[in-house]
């Protein structure tokens, strides 16, 4: 068993990685030492990534054990350059990590630094000064390529920078003068974001936390006009909004909201949003308070400006997509989005499976589909037929104790909860046949429709016919109205 | 010569008819200014015909067994109320009634004559939910009519909750259905601010048997009719003396019909055998 990783002053006691437990015990017998379990570091790490994420959409894990933050138009959330470096090093001290933090121009220049140079924040046009005194192992090279510099005299990768870019390649291949271009800041090459940054998003550092409900609805509001704002200028509007509340103590807590249509009007979002508050299962805990509110538009839709009319109220009453979607829009926030559907026709003869629901957020509250007027597996009833499907279905069919008079005749009676129909009238069979190719051993129905001395009707069928084995069994499956 | 005096001389007839517009504008609406909705066939009183629009109506049912036939005459009324408007009809439901009487059947609403794309289905898990779901699609005018379909004698269903479900039709300018069903037979009516309150029993068929010789077992296999209900009309604003009638749903007409005794099927042709009738084999009881 080796040592992974040291503190500072075990490191100051001569006990560096990689050197083997009983050795290091034999050294220090008073060390103390912990499992390294890589799977939970990378958890913490991850949490620490979504921390982080307060400072800037785009960040990135910067392996091993870094973060790196595209921190362009971001300081001035924080006062500046240097506030935004202060507040994440008082982050990091929040979650007792030491750290070593370096902001320049380029993500490579700033790897570079703060993992090989002194760390702080490199004036813009200062990256080649800054990066010229860093040792030849921040190039992080092969170590025969580091040992062959070495001996050559380069220590530095000011040195090297200085010697022939083509002479360089012919020795040690292309990929050492792209490595110094980086470094430099010839080439930027940006980072690529844990999760791709919203097209939209506005932030609010509040100076002092917050608690109230009411002061995270106000913050919302001016978080909606600023994010409607931008919206505007894209020719967009948002069809998914997500408010990030930051607490003091670290935790994060997301609320999502989903519109059926592209919308950016400030006022109707807020009120979305305070449905979803009203309709949290778990409640909006403050803890010690909110310091920072983050709304960002992930996904958004083209929304062309509409003018408004001036209704004169002689216009005939027609259908108002838009004022349908908003009802869809509010009942979806307040009773949760599976909760307004939309019927839609499925291909199947089996009753069951003949039809879906769908939420209506994803139909854009219109109809679920275009409803084929004849379709083949519907019964053939003339208009004057009675009708040939019950309104209410049970799922699963309810099975009942019923008794025939022939082997293919409806029953003369059933019992269903306790309470005994008499049958006298019924129409029937209709046979409706298993999907062989889903439930090969399934048995086909017979369905009928009968009504009972009150008038009730039900669907009863009988799966299986009688003769067979094991015996049929009836069941009432739907009811008519 | 006196000039023509510019106010007439008052008679009764006018000063009445006068004052009597004057009592009508300030009382609310009670005649709709459309038409209405509502079953109207000849003989019917035709206030019944001439449901308010913009109104609440309530529809019991008798017994908690009759839950569904409640909820098919809601169902009518709220076809009747939304008409020919593209708007769609929001179905307000309690989960809490799909264990007694199961779950909304697509099919079975296109085979009422009501198209399911015209639908929009809120699942609600309790009543206060549902009554602010049905307010809320109330209020905003976008749908064609309302049905809200409840479970149970629940303390949410009061006079207020009634009150403002009558407001919110008339704002949005809306039908509004209540369908209550679950409650003990034994359950107070209870006061409501519904414009006309309905109890519901189904009633049985009238269809007389099928032509063609009688099946060779001499079972008595006549088919069910169209849906009938016995609904009793037990209060009313627009003052309609309470009353029971049997009605059916014609659904080619898309109305409420008096029972007929055809029971509404096609009559056949003279000139074709009656075996001709039978259009896929195996689709009638032998």
């Amino acid at each position: 068993m080796r040592l992974a990783a040291v503190t500072a002053e075990t490191l100051a006691l001569g006990l560096t990685p990689g050197l083997t437990l009983a050795d290091a015990r034999a050294r220090s017998p008073g060390l103390r030492v912990a499992d390294h379990t890589p799977e939970d570091d990378a958890l913490e790490l991850g949490r620490i990534l979504a921390d982080f994420g307060r400072f800037s959409p785009m960040v990135a894990l910067d392996p091993p054990h870094g973060l790196a933050l595209d921190v362009t138009g971001c300081a001035h959330l924080f006062g500046g350059e240097a506030g935004l470096v202060a507040a994440v090093t008082a982050r990091a001290a929040h979650w007792r990590l030491a750290t070593r933090t370096a902001l320049a121009r380029t993500p490579e220049t700033a790897r570079a630094l703060a993992r090989f140079g002194p760390g702080g924040i490199v004036a813009p046009g200062g990256d080649a000064a800054a990066v010229a005194g860093l040792p030849v192992a921040a190039l992080e090279l092969d170590p025969r390529d580091l040992q062959a510099l070495r001996r050559a005299g380069l220590r530095t990768v000011g040195d090297v920078d200085r010697r022939p870019h083509a002479a360089l390649a012919a020795r040690f291949g292309a990929s050492l003068p792209d490595r110094l271009d980086r470094l430099t800041g010839r080439i930027d090459v940006r980072i690529t974001p844990h999760r791709p940054p919203p097209p939209v998003r506005a932030d609010r550092v509040l100076a002092e936390p917050i608690t109230g409900e009411d002061q995270v609805l106000a913050v919302l509001a001016d978080l909606l006009g600023e994010a409607t704002g931008a919206l505007e200028a894209r020719g967009e509007g948002a069809r998914r909004l997500v408010l990030t509340l930051y607490r003091v103590d670290g935790q994060a807590r997301a609320l999502a909201v989903t519109t059926a249509r592209p919308g950016r009007d400030p006022g109707a979002l807020l009120r979305l949003f305070r449905e979803r508050l009203a309709a949290l299962a778990v409640p909006l805990e403050a803890g010690f308070g909110f310091e920072q509110l983050s709304l960002a538009a992930e996904a958004t839709a083209p929304l062309a400006p509409t003018q408004t009319e001036t209704r004169t109220g002689l216009e005939p009453p027609g259908a108002d997509p838009a004022a349908l979607a908003a009802l869809v829009d509010r009942l979806s926030a307040r009773l949760g989005p599976g909760a307004v559907l939309r019927l839609e026709p499925v291909a199947s003869h089996l009753p069951e499976r003949a039809v879906r629901l769908r939420p209506a957020l994803v139909t854009g509250g219109g109809p679920a589909a275009d409803l084929a007027p004849d379709d083949d597996d519907a019964p053939d009833d003339a208009p004057g037929d009675p009708p040939g499907r019950p309104l209410q279905l049970f799922d699963p069919p309810q099975p009942v104790e019923a008794t025939a008079l022939a082997p293919d005749s409806p029953p003369a009676a059933f019992r269903w909860r306790r309470v005994t129909h008499r049958v006298v009238r019924a129409e029937g069979p209709e046979r409706i046949a298993a999907e062989w190719w889903r439930t090969p051993r399934a048995r086909p129905r017979d369905y009928y429709r009968v009504e009972d001395e009150e008038g009730r009707r039900f669907w009863l069928f009988r799966a299986g016919a009688y003769g067979e084995t094991p015996p049929p069994r009836w069941y009432v499956h739907g009811l008519f109205a | 010569m006196p000039a023509p005096s510019l106010a007439p001389v008052p008679d009764d007839q006018s000063s009445l008819a006068a004052l009597r517009d004057r009592l009508a504008a300030l009382e609310p609406q009670s005649r709709p200014a459309d038409g209405g909705f509502g079953p109207a066939w000849p003989g019917l009183d035709p206030r019944l015909g001439q449901l308010r629009r913009d109104a609440l109506h309530e529809v019991r049912a008798a017994e908690p067994r009759h839950a569904v036939a409640a909820a098919g005459f809601g169902l009518g009324l709220a076809c009747l109320a939304r008409g020919g408007d593209p708007d769609p009809l929001v179905w307000v439901l309690e989960t809490r009634a799909e264990a007694e009487i199961g779950a909304l059947y697509g099919p079975g609403l296109q085979a009422w004559g009501l198209d399911p794309a015209a639908v929009l289905l809120v699942r609600a898990a309790r009543p206060e939910a549902l009554l602010a779901a049905g307010e809320e699609a109330l209020r905003s005018g976008a749908a064609g009519a309302v049905l809200m379909t409840a479970w149970g004698d629940g303390r949410a269903f009061s006079l207020t909750a009634s009150r403002r479900l009558a407001l919110a039709a008339e704002a949005g300018g809306r039908a509004g259905l209540l369908v209550r069903a679950g409650l003990p037979a034994a359950a107070p009516d209870g006061t409501s601010a519904a414009e006309t309150r309905w109890r519901i029993r189904p009633a049985p068929s009238t269809a007389p048997p099928p032509p063609g010789p009688p099946p060779p077992l001499g079972l008595a296999a006549r088919a069910p009719g169209r849906p009938a209900f016995r609904a009793a009309l037990f209060r009313s604003r627009a003052g309609i003396a309470p009353a029971e009638w049997i009605m059916e749903w014609d659904r080619a007409a898309r109305a409420f019909v008096a029972p007929t005794p055809s029971g509404g099927l096609v009559s056949v042709p003279a000139d074709r055998p009656a075996g001709a009738a039978q259009r896929r084999p195996g689709r009638r009881a032998a």
